[in-house]
């Protein structure tokens, strides 16, 4: 009862304001000016209107995305007291190679990156040529796809709970516990604490997580092979593997690729997983969940700066190779 | 990736059975064995959750969840009431909302103004921003915190804390400007494919811009509107890093996905809560996917460069 009073007292007259403000003022923005450009000479509308319509596009971005970059890559050459320092953070944060905090991270993201790209791709080709021969492909496909709708904080707390852990002995809860003691008879593991898997474990609860947005990508690009190019190699005698190495495969290589580098994207960006499931703790600490910690933990701007910096280096080729195929696509229009 | 876009428009290629042979039966038997078994072990994590989050902390401490799908049965939702009326999740659902809609609404307003100039009008620099904006996509956001944080301290002096820090307004213009790159995206390659005689037409009809806009482009683009909604909304609901950013611990604001982070660490060995806070959590997310699938999945192809 309580929520609801909250609700109509609280939240509805905001929630109407909203609906009904923001689009308002959207609307009434573009209308404006395009009431004020017609008032303009016939020469100088053409001039002016495509600014009026990117306008405030370009303003957010510049606020939100150009100006902030520049901005911490300032603050990373900084010290606390806001004096230039050079790459005094830098050296901080890639001390003691390779045992030092930032290494650790930067060894976690290579982790993700390889082997968390890597499945996700090879799981997701296999389910995509898979499915593609079952008539109960749809419903199939729907549920492994569903992880991607829920947010990494269920994902973490359903993997917390796969992993949960009781001691040597007594009755196992967590599922991978369970099958880990009754069915291999090995000793339970701390899945989450466990340096030696703890990693691997995130990673894995990651996957389970990604694997359909490569399935449902690789598998539209797998309908779009021509059926009859498939039945020309079938009559020539080429088996099943056959056709997928040289036929499908190299058929779904572009698709592959811009796949790959979304999945590299969100391994170096890695940080809902980690921070909900280990806190970063026991070596899990990936540069994101670093960048977070020096900043809101060590209230250390310089440092958690130098980090975000480390973290946009990382993604510059892949920055560079979408642009480049970007120009290529737009090339060929 | 028009790439993908385009060979989902092609025709499907054939189910590749020949039914005869006996291998090839058994290789058929094999096959739905293997995904058969693999759609199962996916949905055991989640199936795990659900079932313990019927269960009470007692039972949940002695045995698997496994163990409450067999006689007797003792299922309960004492964990869905107390988590709702004694740890704030009704709160927090809300709050959800009202980060959410706003936070899709404003980017996918302005990006459609942004990707009609970007597909149909001339403007000096036009490619050179466009590209600019493809190389947008990757930048990881923790690269713009310590400024913008900064600058919201001050636009909350300035305001008198109605834009600041532990504000709804300071999330929403977050994620417009981090969504805005690939909504713009998105729509630009939606509308640049519309044929542009349908325009020309109009305009010799003497329509102006704001007729050709709204009457033809936003009624013939609701698809790529419709995907362009549904991502943006499961991304910001789902989202806790800006959240985190920008409420901090602010209790009163906090959204679902900050809110059980936070019971995460604080419950400890209480945790049967999480179960069904991590349901609630769900609910509205599957019911988006599951009804609006279709267009989900092609948000997601047209737009894969997200991250």
């Amino acid at each position: 009862m309580d929520i609801l009073i909250t609700f109509l007292t609280g939240y509805l007259p905001w929630i109407i304001g909203v609906l009904i403000g923001v689009p308002a003022l959207l609307a009434a923005y573009i209308i404006g000016f395009e009431f004020v450009i017609r008032l303009l000479p016939q020469e100088r509308q053409g001039w002016v209107r495509p600014w009026v319509w990117v306008g405030p596009a370009l303003a957010f971005v510049a606020v939100f995305l150009v100006y902030p970059t520049i901005g911490t890559v300032i603050v990373s050459l900084e010290d606390k007291q806001g004096n230039f320092a050079g790459l005094l953070n830098f050296q901080h944060v890639l001390a003691d190679f390779p045992t030092g905090d930032g290494w650790i991270s930067i060894r976690d993201n290579l982790y993700w990156l390889i082997l968390y790209t890597g499945f996700v791709l090879l799981f997701g080709v296999l389910l995509a040529v898979l499915t593609d021969r079952v008539p109960y492909e749809t419903p199939v496909k729907s549920l492994i796809f569903m992880p991607m709708a829920i947010s990494f904080v269920a994902l973490g707390v359903i993997w917390t709970f796969m992993y949960s852990y009781q001691p040597p002995g007594a009755p196992q809860t967590g599922t991978m516990n369970s099958l880990l003691t009754t069915l291999f008879h090995a000793q339970p593991i701390t899945w989450l604490q466990d340096k030696r898997v703890n990693n691997f474990a995130l990673i894995l609860a990651a996957i389970w997580g990604q694997t359909g947005f490569a399935m449902v990508i690789l598998s539209a690009a797998l309908k779009g092979i021509p059926g009859e190019l498939l039945e020309a190699a079938r009559v020539d005698g080429a088996g099943e593997i056959t056709i997928f190495r040289r036929v499908i495969f190299p058929l779904m290589m572009p698709t592959i690729t811009v796949v790959g580098t979304t999945l590299v994207i969100f391994s170096l960006k890695a940080f809902d997983v980690v921070y909900v499931m280990t806190q970063g703790n026991y070596e899990t600490n990936v540069l994101a969940n670093k960048a977070y910690l020096e900043l809101f933990t060590a209230f250390n701007k310089g440092r958690s700066g130098a980090v975000a910096v480390i973290l946009l280096l990382a993604v510059i080729p892949v920055l560079i190779f979408n642009m480049r195929q970007f120009r290529t696509v737009e090339a060929r229009r | 990736m028009s790439v993908a876009q385009e060979r989902l428009s092609a025709p499907v290629a054939k189910a590749w059975y020949a039914p005869e042979q006996l291998t090839e039966r058994i290789s058929g038997l094999a096959l739905h064995v293997a995904i058969i078994g693999i759609t199962v072990a996916w949905l055991v994590p989640t199936v795990g959750l659900f079932v313990s989050s019927f269960r009470s902390l007692g039972d949940i401490q002695a045995s698997g969840w496994w163990s409450a799908l067999s006689p007797p049965f003792r299922f309960t939702l004492d964990n869905y009431s107390s988590v709702i009326q004694t740890n704030g999740l009704g709160t927090a659902l809300l709050n959800s909302f009202m980060i959410t809609i706003p936070a899709t609404i404003i980017p996918t307003t302005i990006a459609a103004f942004a990707a009609y100039a970007f597909s149909w009008m001339r403007f000096p620099f036009r490619n050179w921003i466009f590209l600019a904006l493809v190389g947008l996509l990757v930048v990881p956001l923790q690269v713009t915190f310590i400024p913008l944080l900064s600058m919201f301290r001050a636009l909350g002096d300035m305001t008198g804390g109605f834009i600041g820090n532990g504000t709804f307004p300071a999330v929403w213009l977050a994620h417009t400007g981090y969504g805005l790159p690939f909504s713009i995206y998105l729509l630009s390659n939606f509308f640049r494919a519309l044929p542009s005689d349908l325009f020309e037409s109009a305009e010799i009809d003497g329509a102006g811009t704001l007729t050709v806009f709204f009457r033809i482009i936003l009624p013939l683009s609701v698809p790529a509107l419709a995907s362009l909604v549904i991502f943006q909304f499961l991304w910001v609901w789902n989202d806790l890093l800006v959240a985190l950013i920008y409420l901090g611990g602010t209790e009163q604001v906090a959204p679902l996905t900050v809110k059980i982070t936070s019971l995460v660490n604080s419950l400890g060995q209480g945790y049967q809560l999480l179960t069904a806070a991590a349901f609630l959590s769900m609910i509205v997310p599957l019911i988006v996917f599951f009804s609006l699938q279709r267009f989900f999945v092609r948000g997601i192809l047209a737009g894969s460069v997200k991250g």
